[in-house]
């Protein structure tokens, strides 16, 4: 129970799939360019959640033209159309921030097995 | 002076998304409804204002000239009384009840408050003096002041010099913050921006002075 929930409650999205650290996810971003307003697709793994409530947020990171490119987004966002879970990570932390530093086949997620 | 003012209390800090869908930092304050206790007009007090309380307190707990104020008034004894000067208090009349939404969404507002209490400060965070080097034969002197003075002329230390002292707990008032949110019915007035004092403080919102 927050202080501010009486104004954040109302605003926090429930129709985000659950997903974590490790996961593979595309986020379908809404742009707006000049008075038209198209969905752009993200997609990559999940290395980090931080924060709660209404200021929660989520970094993805893919890999563009052998290029690293990392995106974070506020989970409550209006901008945010839409979170599919593609894939699920097998991962031991929270925050993959390791990835960075890997470069090809070393860069993968192992995914989980059942 | 002002037109319009409210008493409220600070709840905390928030985040908002509008219609462009960018985060805008609302400040959130509990409007209690204010009941008014007194009307000070020109002819008997030499100023206009209006004298009022919010929330209740025990009969037990009032002083008895309080006691005898509230009772003068015919009104429920409340937290505290404040006084919001105002330059028309003409329809305004002992009893009457005020909710947020004498203000809109998109005026503005300045906002007093008493701020956070910082205690014996030194002159880097009270004054944002620019202390000394960390190292180059420094020697427990990083965050002192340096000189505060000439030497045998003027031989003293001239009044209002800043030094370190007592920070905070003082008045102050932010000018021209912009109202996103007054509603009467939740008791919920949101304001962009930060707000001086600390959450549970009591604020006095009236519309802006300076600002057009």
């Amino acid at each position: 129970m927050h202080s501010t929930d009486l104004v954040d409650q109302a605003q926090l999205r429930t129709d985000h799939p659950e997903f974590g650290p490790g996961d593979t996810v595309k986020v379908h971003v809404r742009v707006v360019e000049g008075n038209r307003e198209r969905t752009q697709i993200f997609e990559g793994y999940v290395i980090a959640r931080r924060g709660s409530g209404i200021r929660e947020s989520f970094t993805v990171r893919k890999l563009s033209f052998g290029v690293g490119v990392e995106r974070t987004f506020p989970l409550h966002a209006p901008t945010v159309a839409e979170i599919e879970r593609v894939a699920v990570g097998d991962v031991r932390r929270s925050k993959l921030y390791y990835l960075r530093d890997r470069i090809g086949k070393a860069a993968r997620v192992k995914e989980k097995r059942y | 002076m002002a037109n319009k003012a409210i008493v409220a209390t600070k709840v905390g800090m928030t985040q908002l998304w509008d219609d462009d869908n960018r985060v805008v930092p609302v400040t959130m304050l509990q409007v209690e409804p204010c009941r008014v206790v007194q009307v000070k007009t020109d002819e008997r007090d030499g100023y206009t204002a209006v004298q009022v309380t919010f929330g209740q307190r025990e009969a037990s707990k009032l002083t008895q000239p309080e006691a005898g104020h509230f009772e003068k008034a015919g009104v429920e004894p409340g937290q505290r009384l404040v006084e919001l000067r105002l330059d028309d208090v003409s329809e305004l009349e002992i009893g009457q009840e005020l909710a947020a939404d004498v203000l809109e969404a998109g005026e503005k507002v300045d906002v007093t408050a008493v701020s956070k209490g910082k205690g014996f400060a030194g002159v880097m965070k009270r004054h944002n003096f620019s202390g000394q080097k960390a190292s180059h034969g420094a020697h427990r002197v990083h965050r002192a002041p340096g000189a505060i003075g000439a030497c045998a002329t003027p031989s003293r230390v001239f009044k209002g010099t800043r030094m370190a002292g007592r920070m905070g707990a003082e008045k102050v008032t932010t000018l021209n913050l912009t109202v996103v949110q007054a509603d009467a019915e939740r008791e919920l007035l949101l304001i962009r921006g930060s707000i001086p004092g600390p959450k549970g403080g009591v604020v006095v919102v009236r519309d802006a002075v300076k600002g057009s």
